[in-house]
């Protein structure tokens, strides 16, 4: 079969019900590159490597390997083609031998015993490429790395010469990721290609030579690694256009009201994710996290509202001890919390909208009579929701699941907020709505805090953080990186600390 | 005493080989990851078309042909509701039981007390069958013991040994994984179905063209309930399989020995549910059997193609 030589991706678009995920993205990659394709999340970078799969089909644009076109229906086609990808959650019978998982759909391996067949080919490019499996083993019994490796073995013996990783070293431990690392260099000797996907520039710039950007769907540029700096890289994959801060009332931040010190969490795999974190959120402000997501926020927030278990640290209310209490505990000491799933975990989707305005409080009066639910209160509580915060429903008794994103927002926000917190707590609030509800929802941030309460406030977005906040946290791998004044640092800084470089002096420490 | 041995294992295979054929078929439907708990109904359905054909055409046989057809078709509705149109498995497989047993009730009417004049004969292996005791109980039996075991053997082999093999498993355990490696899982998830059902419409032949002759509404008598338990007491391994229809076919027998000595045959009647009870007991106070015990991952959730 004809190895790719060269592979160009020409003027990839493609739309998402309405949204421009990819946007006249051209990309090239030759015989023994290892491309690089950094971005934030949401910046269009899996999308196009799921075109170049054949999991979704470009509106324009199309695909040149070897200066002849490739049209891929389907992924068995980019299979075929010499092209193989690596999820970020591997596709891996967890019950199955690592024999059969690799002989899983593969052509050549013989009807009759193919376990027999596919050991030998296992040691074969075991050896070739340094990728240590036991064949025998299932595959729950390994690590996350030696998964990997397996899916790096299914792809190899079906020919791939074109390797695409999406966030091959998230799962990883740092060793884990040096031996993936002196893999691919040993593929790429062996006239392979990879391209790499990822956000953190440590790992760009130390295995890559090429590297491009992306950002909003566009690439913002392409570059060979000798020839960028990181603090190039960083101010492509952020971008500049940062508008003023919205309007807020002078209010004087007053004690801290909420304390962390010393917080380490582990990750549903166990592993080390947060590690000796500490700040502090003042009354009357509304402090932000930035920071690419999947360095931690997500446990941290579980860890202060009460959802998962800290290892070590404090975590304290208003002077007062509340690390590890549960999470009624906790929402019963003045925290609300706006979580990152908003279908999945802030509401009940197929419950009607009125029951859901109460959850949390629906055990309590004026809700419910020890044993009955106060139906009347409820649903007039639902309605003061809808008026007060724009809720877009049918009517108050359709399922959560019916209402767009935005009204779901709003709903759980309006929830939040009614209980009057000492502090709110908001993930991703404006992840993926309309420029409208993001607004609406911001401005309620800063009323929340106008009012005299405290806003944490977790957000990929710089802009919006940029807007409302009036302290922003960088946090990379689960530390703080450094806090910074949003009307008075610079941005390029702040990136630098999201792609895990140390601060260097930059604006005024607070 | 040696001949009453010998005449209680005998009874013991003929019990357990439609215990055999339908836990085979529903081993491989719900190593797809499909629940059919119609196997009672399917069973009827083959049990009425395999006498009715063999009624008519005189030919045993060819009611055995009939009965695997009619029960792969009527598990085509449960396929059809489950895999395509992904309705909840345990409503359809109960809607399947109740359509089974009622249809069969209605065509099998005019027959009821006419005997069929010729049932599926025993064939006698030469040699083999003058071995003592062994001889009579495994090479002195009707088409469908040898039938039961040889295919019983078959879907263990594919099953472990072979690319279709790995295949069905992948598609119960992780179906997406499987279409990433570019596998039909709607097709695999059909056949599969369609197999547990020719199983499961095989045994209901044997039950009236070679057990008995006759037709009764209501002759399975519970056999497919017990074949659920058995799938799940073989831990959905076709070498386990073998152990538990012969063990249960025993138990069956047992109720009939035991009935003399005074023992109601509604305690007896609960022998085959006690020990499945008591073997998911047995694993899940291990967690090395916890681990065996699991069944198969996606088992009674419908696949939808490219959601998360």
């Amino acid at each position: 079969m004809e190895r790719i030589e060269i592979l160009e991706m020409k003027d990839i678009t493609k739309s998402f019900i309405g949204v421009k995920a990819n946007q006249d993205v051209n990309l090239v990659i030759e015989k023994g590159d290892i491309l690089g394709l950094l971005g934030e999340n949401g910046a269009g970078k899996t999308t196009l490597m799921n075109v170049l799969y054949g999991l979704y089909h470009p509106d324009k644009g199309h695909i040149i390997v070897n200066g002849k076109p490739l049209y891929l229906r389907s992924p068995k086609d980019s299979m075929k083609a010499g092209i193989g990808m690596i999820h970020q959650h591997f596709m891996l019978v967890q019950k199955h031998t690592v024999l059969e998982n690799i002989a899983l759909g593969f052509d050549e391996a013989p009807f009759f015993f193919p376990q027999r067949y596919m050991r030998k080919q296992i040691e074969e490019y075991s050896q070739k490429f340094g990728l240590n499996v036991d064949p025998n083993k299932k595959i729950w019994e390994l690590s996350a790395g030696e998964q990997q490796r397996v899916e790096i073995l299914k792809t190899l013996i079906r020919n791939a010469d074109l390797l695409i990783m999406d966030e091959p070293t998230s799962v990883l431990t740092p060793q884990e990721a040096e031996e993936l690392f002196d893999i691919l260099r040993k593929m790429i000797n062996n006239g392979h290609s990879v391209i790499l996907i990822s956000h953190k520039l440590e790992e760009i710039t130390s295995i890559c030579n090429r590297v491009m950007v992306m950002r909003k769907g566009k690439v913002t540029g392409t570059a060979l690694i000798k020839d960028v700096s990181k603090v190039d890289l960083a101010r492509m994959m952020i971008g500049r256009e940062l508008s003023g801060s919205l309007e807020k009332k002078e209010v004087k931040p007053g004690k801290p009201m909420l304390e962390v010190s010393n917080l380490s969490v582990n990750s549903d795999q166990g592993l080390p994710i947060v590690q000796n974190l500490g700040f502090n959120v003042l009354w009357g402000e509304i402090f932000g996290i930035a920071g690419v997501s999947g360095n931690g926020q997500r446990e941290m927030v579980e860890a202060i509202t009460g959802l998962r278990k800290s290892v070590t640290g404090s975590v304290s209310l208003e002077g007062k001890d509340i690390t590890n209490l549960t999470a009624r505990d906790i929402h019963n000491r003045g925290i609300s919390h706006v979580p990152e799933e908003r279908i999945k975990f802030g509401t009940v989707a197929n419950l009607p909208f009125f029951e859901n305005s109460v959850l949390k409080k629906h055990h309590k009066t004026p809700f419910s009579n020890r044993m009955l639910m106060n139906y009347p209160n409820i649903r007039d509580h639902a309605k003061n929701l809808v008026a007060k915060y724009n809720v877009d429903a049918a009517s108050i008794s359709v399922p959560v699941k019916n209402l767009s994103g935005g009204n779901i927002q709003k709903l759980i926000l309006g929830r939040e907020i009614s209980s009057e917190p000492n502090l709110l707590i908001a993930a991703h609030p404006t992840y993926g709505l309309d420029v409208g509800a993001a607004e609406f929802i911001r401005k309620e941030l800063i009323n929340c805090r106008d009012r005299g309460g405290s806003v944490l406030l977790v957000s990929e977005d710089l802009e919006e953080l940029f807007q409302v906040c009036d302290r922003i946290a960088v946090m990379f791998e689960g530390r703080i990186m450094g806090i910074v004044d949003p009307n008075n640092c610079n941005i390029d800084g702040i990136g630098l600390m999201m792609a895990g470089l140390e601060q260097q002096n930059q604006g005024e420490n607070i | 005493m040696l001949e009453i041995l010998t005449s209680i294992l005998v009874r013991t295979v003929v019990a357990g080989t439609p215990l055999l054929l339908g836990t085979m078929g529903e081993v491989v439907t719900e190593r797809a990851g499909i629940l059919n708990l119609g196997i009672e109904g399917m069973m009827s359905f083959g049990a009425v078309t395999g006498f009715i054909v063999t009624f008519t055409t005189g030919n045993p046989w060819l009611g055995m042909m009939a009965a695997i057809i009619a029960g792969a078709l009527i598990s085509l509705i449960h396929a059809f509701v489950t895999v395509s149109l992904r309705a909840n498995q345990v409503v359809s497989g109960l809607a399947l039981t109740m359509l089974g047993i009622g249809l069969s009730g209605l065509w099998g009417k005019p027959y009821i007390g006419r005997p069929l004049s010729v049932k599926m004969h025993a064939i006698e292996i030469p040699f083999l069958s003058k071995i003592p005791i062994l001889g009579k109980v495994l090479f002195y039996q009707d088409a469908y013991f040898y039938l039961s075991v040889g295919l019983g053997i078959l879907v263990w082999f594919v099953m472990k040994h072979t690319k279709v093999g790995i295949t069905v498993r992948s598609v119960g355990e992780n179906p997406k994984a499987a279409e990433t490696m570019g596998i039909n899982v709607t097709m695999v998830k059909y056949l599969c179905v369609m197999i547990g059902g020719a199983f499961a419409g095989m045994a209901g032949a044997h039950l009236s063209t070679a057990y008995s002759k006759s037709w009764i509404e209501g002759m399975t008598s519970g056999r497919g309930w017990i074949v659920i338990a058995l799938t799940i007491f073989a831990l959905w391994e076709p070498s386990k399989a073998f152990i538990g229809a012969y063990v249960f076919g025993g138990i069956f027998v047992i109720q009939y020995v035991l009935q003399p000595l005074g023992i109601s045959p509604n305690l007896l009647a609960m022998l085959p549910y006690l020990t499945t009870l008591g073997v998911l007991l047995f694993y899940g106070l291990s967690s090395k059997g916890q681990r065996k015990m699991s069944a198969p991952a996606t088992l009674g959730e419908p696949y939808i193609r490219g959601s998360r």
